[in-house]
């Protein structure tokens, strides 16, 4: 299979205003994967799938990520004047960053008639709160079907050209998106009393010899 | 012998039809009381919503089928699944790497071995490890006998499906305890597995084990025979199955569609083969792969597949070299692999088994995702159904072959 650095060119030679980037993975595995742009996604899905050396024709796992708003510890040099006002001096400084999170849908794409893969795709989207909406591949690959579904259901990510975006394990009814990072469960917790005291009693009533040392509450 | 076949013979030597036989004319219609609506009628024509399940008895599990019939067609169906629903993969964000390890036990519970197989393949692409000789061949029996068991059991539930009520499955089923008692001689636990580690497995086989194994590889093919001889050539079985459900190769390819539904549709696309994973690359076995695509096909891919395995499982226990079951320099406790992430993947009895990884560096990965093959294979169900009766849904899911504590995770 080609590297994933020629299919980026390749991809970058036939949409030129596409964003594609490669975001490197360190773990032994290697597995590199495409940051695909959200606004011509689905044409270089389709382009992968259809190309004659590649043809990625099969979607094995479509699944999300969640990644939350993250505070960076930085130092950053700053050229501050000196006191006496005759010159500058650089001086450490610790800056606190504000990294904005998102939701990540990621695509690993194998090919059946080639043999080869995996191909991994990412799309973000914008934040994690109003701008969650990304293009549905399952125009291309029919298995994001239900895969989407789950992503919607338990992320929350809303796509785009799905055609049966509901909820698929949790209940229609339910309002949250278990698989973020930051989902508080509901407090549905309810104390029921169970009546022991009654029951003991009456337990104890029905012995066959009334003694004092009857079972009571408690004991 | 009914009485009225006494009747005197006709000059042709058929019998003539009782005279008394006939149909009680219909009651009045009573507009009052309760009734039941004509389904298709020159009236109405309208369609009926059925719902199928979740309690049923052929939806192998809590699973429910939205079915808008016409007449007895089916004209759409909607799968409504969730009820299992746990958040396997929260749970396994909540835990460190090696507490995982028995909840993808309770995954496809049948096939315990092979999901701990995967998930100890994906964390050991995302750490780098390795595993001894033994191990590797431990792997390959255990998960041979998950696919020998998943199938037998598959194709007594099938014919469950299909009418032939108790023999076949106890045939199955009778089978299929031989291999759970290896298992739990092994393990300790007939489905909860718990076996596979990262890098290695959990414990050597105890004495005398692989000579068990080597009776049960031995005696299949003689189950294998008498099963075929049952269910094989059986014109109720022909009638029922063959042309019922038909999946195109590229509908197949394209929706996802793994293991041995995919090569019934006749792909023959084995990971076994495509990936080489474990040491399958020193076996020598054949990928079966079907023609029609039918509900036929799906029987009987699952049928010579049992009979590669019994094949791989032979050539496994005589070449099982001794040695370490664990690579000494794989930690179980405080196991943290380096920041990265990985897609590691094997040929589950169902299909495709997958675990996707991230890692961040600490105890807990922080991603932990299943790609669970019955999730996906059901993506197909509506397309393999339109068309046909209820009873044929009933034996295309069964076909499907889906575990709900997979589908739900």
């Amino acid at each position: 299979m080609e590297t994933l650095e020629q299919i980026r060119d390749r991809v970058a030679a036939r949409f030129p205003a596409a964003e594609v980037a490669i975001l490197p993975n360190p773990s032994p595995a290697a597995q590199s994967s495409l940051v695909l742009g959200v606004r011509h996604a689905r044409e270089i899905a389709a382009f992968l799938r259809d190309d004659p050396v590649l043809r990625l024709d099969y979607c094995s796992n479509a699944t999300g990520v969640d990644w939350p708003d993250k505070e960076i510890a930085e130092t950053v040099q700053t050229r501050i004047s000196t006191a006496d006002g005759a010159g500058e001096r650089m001086v450490d400084q610790k800056v606190k960053r504000l990294q904005p999170g998102c939701l990540e849908a990621v695509y690993h794409l194998y090919s059946v008639s080639r043999r080869h893969g995996p191909v991994v795709l990412r799309m973000r989207t914008g934040n994690r709160t109003d701008r969650v909406t990304l293009p549905s591949l399952t125009p291309v690959w029919r298995s994001c079907e239900f895969q989407e579904r789950e992503i919607y259901d338990l992320f929350g990510i809303v796509f785009d050209g799905h055609p049966d975006l509901r909820r698929i394990l949790m209940w229609d009814a339910f309002r949250d998106h278990p698989m973020r990072k930051d989902y508080v469960e509901p407090d549905d917790y309810e104390w029921e009393p169970t009546p022991h005291d009654a029951v003991l009693a009456k337990a104890g009533r029905h012995r066959p010899t009334a003694s004092p040392e009857a079972p009571t509450a408690g004991s | 012998m009914r009485a009225d076949l006494n009747v005197p013979a006709a000059g042709n030597g058929i019998a003539a039809p009782p005279e008394a036989f006939s149909v009680d004319p219909p009651a009045p219609f009573d507009s009052t009381g309760p009734r039941i609506r004509p389904v298709r009628d020159e009236f109405h024509g309208d369609l009926l919503e059925v719902s199928m399940g979740p309690h049923h008895p052929s939806t192998h599990g809590v699973f429910r089928m939205v079915v808008t019939l016409d007449g007895e067609t089916i004209v759409k169906l909607k799968p409504v699944f969730g009820y299992l629903h746990r958040n396997h993969e929260k749970l396994g964000e909540a835990t460190t790497y090696l507490s995982s390890m028995p909840y993808t036990d309770r995954l496809d519970y049948f096939c315990a071995m092979t999901n701990n197989w995967a998930y100890a393949l994906a964390v050991e692409k995302l750490a780098g490890l390795s595993v001894p000789p033994r191990a590797e061949y431990l792997r390959v029996i255990l998960a041979e006998l998950t696919r020998l068991l998943n199938h037998t059991c598959l194709a007594g539930f099938l014919l469950q499906d299909c009418g032939a009520s108790g023999t076949p499955l106890m045939y199955a089923f009778r089978e299929r305890e031989k291999i759970l008692d290896l298992f739990e001689a092994l393990s300790g636990s007939r489905m909860m597995c718990n076996f596979q580690r990262f890098g290695g497995c959990r414990v050597d086989a105890p004495t005398g084990w692989l000579d068990a194994a080597r009776r049960v590889a031995e005696g299949y093919p003689r189950f294998l025979d008498e099963f075929e001889g049952l269910i094989t050539g059986n014109e109720i079985v022909m009638a029922r199955t063959q042309g019922v459900g038909r999946l195109p190769a590229a509908l197949a390819i394209s929706a996802g569609v793994t293991g041995p539904m995919l090569r019934a549709a006749g792909v023959a696309y084995d990971l076994r083969k495509v990936d080489g994973y474990g040491y399958y690359p020193r076996f020598d076995f054949r990928v079966p792969f079907g023609g029609d695509g039918d509900t036929y096909d799906r029987y009987m891919i699952r049928i010579l597949e049992m009979r590669e395995s019994v094949a791989i499982l032979q050539q496994a226990l005589r070449d099982v070299p001794a040695g370490p079951v664990m690579d000494p320099k794989a930690r179980l406790r405080g196991f943290r692999p380096k920041p990265g992430e990985a897609y590691g993947r094997i040929e589950g009895p169902k299909g495709e088994i997958g675990f996707y990884l991230i890692s961040d560096g600490g105890p807990n990965p922080y991603r932990y995702r299943v790609r669970a093959p019955s999730f996906v294979n059901l993506t197909i169900l509506e397309d393999l159904c339109l068309g046909h009766t209820v009873a044929d849904a009933v034996i295309i899911l069964g076909s499907i072959d889906i575990v709900l504590g997979e589908v739900d995770r």
